[in-house]
């Protein structure tokens, strides 16, 4: 294997570390789509900065995408507080309204430069250990650096927060009065979130993003009886796809983003055969009289 | 139940909203300590909402509440709370003593380690809400009388004074309604207070000691037996549904 071809394992393996951590969250609390809606909802960040700076791709292209990202995720959470709408819908309506801010944007001010999502901040895994940054007179992939640091700031992130994410993701009101402050972790995540998917986009490529955030997390579900299990199942799952897909999008020469979600689906659809080979091996449970 | 002793839970001016809509207005009442309390009233009628603005979890609240004569905020770990099962995450991966675990939180807050004395509370709760040989089973393999007698084991692991249940007896049989009718009068008879929401008003007069009814406000509070007469059940259920209702 090559010293490239390893980079990109590592890369993916480190990205999906955060991804189905935090996305394991997501899943629980029914806010699977979230990525996806961050994704939609920084194009004004990126037409903003283009008008304020005339760049286009710098890294205060990143920053504000990242508020806008988070405009999106905090909007929404007030939005389902005041319940006006359900959790859904208030999804729904923010971020279309964000992603069509930006089309607007772009079609009044900034019509002859050509300004997307994807040539803004989506980076392609392919390419990620040719975009490299000095460091200490070495040259390191800026996406590891990136992967990297997100990675150890989510661990840290969920191992603080353990009690009061957990309680609140499984009973919010029990959390909220037992003094667990649920509301605040709650909050926290979703800035995580928010944070993590845009410098996830700008390294390696919207699909893999939202593929990670949520597949690891479904597969890891269907194993498992406990957070703590599932989490570990998730990040597990989410390197043998990282793994796996690099090496079969050598094989067959094809894209290695997009095999890696393939293989992703893949180990989900096999998850899915052993949990019902498990239940059913399994005995019922004893009723208590 | 002594006059001198503070109300469980006592409410001034309460009124609460959702989405714009009022769902109680101006609520004033008291429901004594150390007595099996029951909040009844059709459906719509804000029971749930009415411990939910108690507790704090209806942000558009007003009013003042006081739990054994102090603010929320004071007596936080005196007060245990089991929602209604709709309000908890259904295919949550959890064991049923992780759930019990939870009830020592208010006491070790975001990072102290359970201790001992926490892991005793944890088992004593399971084994008084006849739930111990099912500490290690996932919940979502277990019934729905099994859930709710982990949870019930979850509030009492907390040695709250005061516990609050949103209808706990909704998805379980009549036996095991019984059985913790049973726990929570025993709890009550030992000094604690209890107040839950209930929607079968055939068996409030005969199992609990006080009831108030409600309608988007208080129409009657008291002993439970002079709450539930027909006239106050007509004004909460409306006429004809209510002779029926009442009787059955």
């Amino acid at each position: 294997m090559s010293a490239d071809a390893m980079m990109i394992i590592v890369i993916a393996g480190l990205l999906s570390t955060g991804c189905a951590i935090l996305g394991s969250f997501l899943l629980l609390r029914r806010q699977a789509l979230l990525p996806d809606a961050v994704s939609h909802a920084v194009l004004p960040g990126i037409v903003l900065i283009f008008l304020l700076t005339g760049q286009r791709a710098s890294l205060v292209t990143l920053l504000g995408a990242t508020a806008f990202g988070l405009l999106c995720v905090l909007g929404f959470d007030w939005l389902r507080r005041t319940g006006i709408v359900a959790s859904d819908a208030a999804l729904a309506l923010m971020f279309p309204a964000l992603f069509s801010l930006g089309v607007l944007g772009i079609s009044r001010f900034a019509s002859g430069a050509h300004i997307d999502i994807d040539s803004a901040i989506y980076g392609d895994i392919t390419f990620a250990p040719l975009r490299t940054v000095a460091l200490a007179g070495v040259a390191v992939p800026r996406s590891l650096l990136i992967t990297g640091g997100a990675a150890l700031v989510i661990v840290l992130f969920v191992v603080l927060l353990w009690r009061p994410l957990h309680t609140s993701t499984f009973d919010p009101e029990f959390a909220e009065t037992s003094g667990l402050r649920g509301q605040v972790a709650s909050r926290a995540l979703l800035v995580a979130v928010a944070g993590l998917a845009v410098v996830a986009f700008d390294s390696v490529g919207a699909i893999l993003v939202v593929t990670f955030f949520i597949v690891p997390a479904a597969t890891a579900r269907l194993l498992t009886h406990t957070l703590g299990a599932m989490l570990v199942v998730a990040v597990t799952v989410g390197w043998l796809a990282s793994w796996l897909g690099q090496r079969l999008a050598v094989g067959f020469d094809s894209s290695i983003p997009g095999t890696i979600g393939l293989v992703s689906v893949a180990l989900l659809g096999l998850a899915l055969l052993a949990s019902r080979v498990m239940r059913r091996s399994r005995k019922p449970a004893t009723p208590v009289s | 139940m002594t006059a001198l002793s503070p109300a469980a839970l006592s409410l001034r001016g309460v009124s609460a909203s959702y989405g714009g809509a009022a769902v109680l207005r101006d609520i004033d009442t008291d429901i004594p300590s150390g007595a099996l309390s029951a909040v009844v009233g059709p459906n719509g009628a804000g029971k749930s909402t009415l411990i939910k603005a108690a507790l704090g979890l209806v942000p558009s609240s007003r009013g003042t509440v006081r739990f054994l004569g102090q603010p929320l905020a004071r007596v936080r770990h005196r007060v245990a709370y089991v929602p209604q099962q709709d309000a908890v995450a259904k295919d949550f991966p959890i064991t049923a003593v992780q759930v019990v675990e939870m009830g020592r939180y208010p006491h070790r807050g975001w990072f102290r380690r359970l201790r001992a004395a926490d892991d005793e509370a944890v088992a004593d709760a399971m084994a008084d809400a006849g739930v111990s040989d099912l500490a290690r089973m996932p919940l979502d393999e277990l019934s729905g009388g099994q859930r709710q007698r982990v949870f019930l084991a979850r509030a009492l692991a907390q040695h709250a004074d005061v516990l609050i249940l949103d209808e706990p007896f909704t998805a379980v049989d009549t036996r095991t309604e019984a059985a913790l009718l049973g726990i929570l009068r025993g709890l009550c008879d030992g000094g604690k207070s209890v107040i839950a929401v209930h929607h079968d008003l055939r068996t409030v007069s005969e199992r609990f000691d006080h009831a108030t009814l409600l309608a988007g406000t208080v129409l009657a509070s008291g002993p439970a037996r002079e709450v539930l007469t027909s006239a106050h059940l007509e004004r909460a259920y409306g006429i004809p549904l209510a002779a029926s209702r009442a009787e059955t």
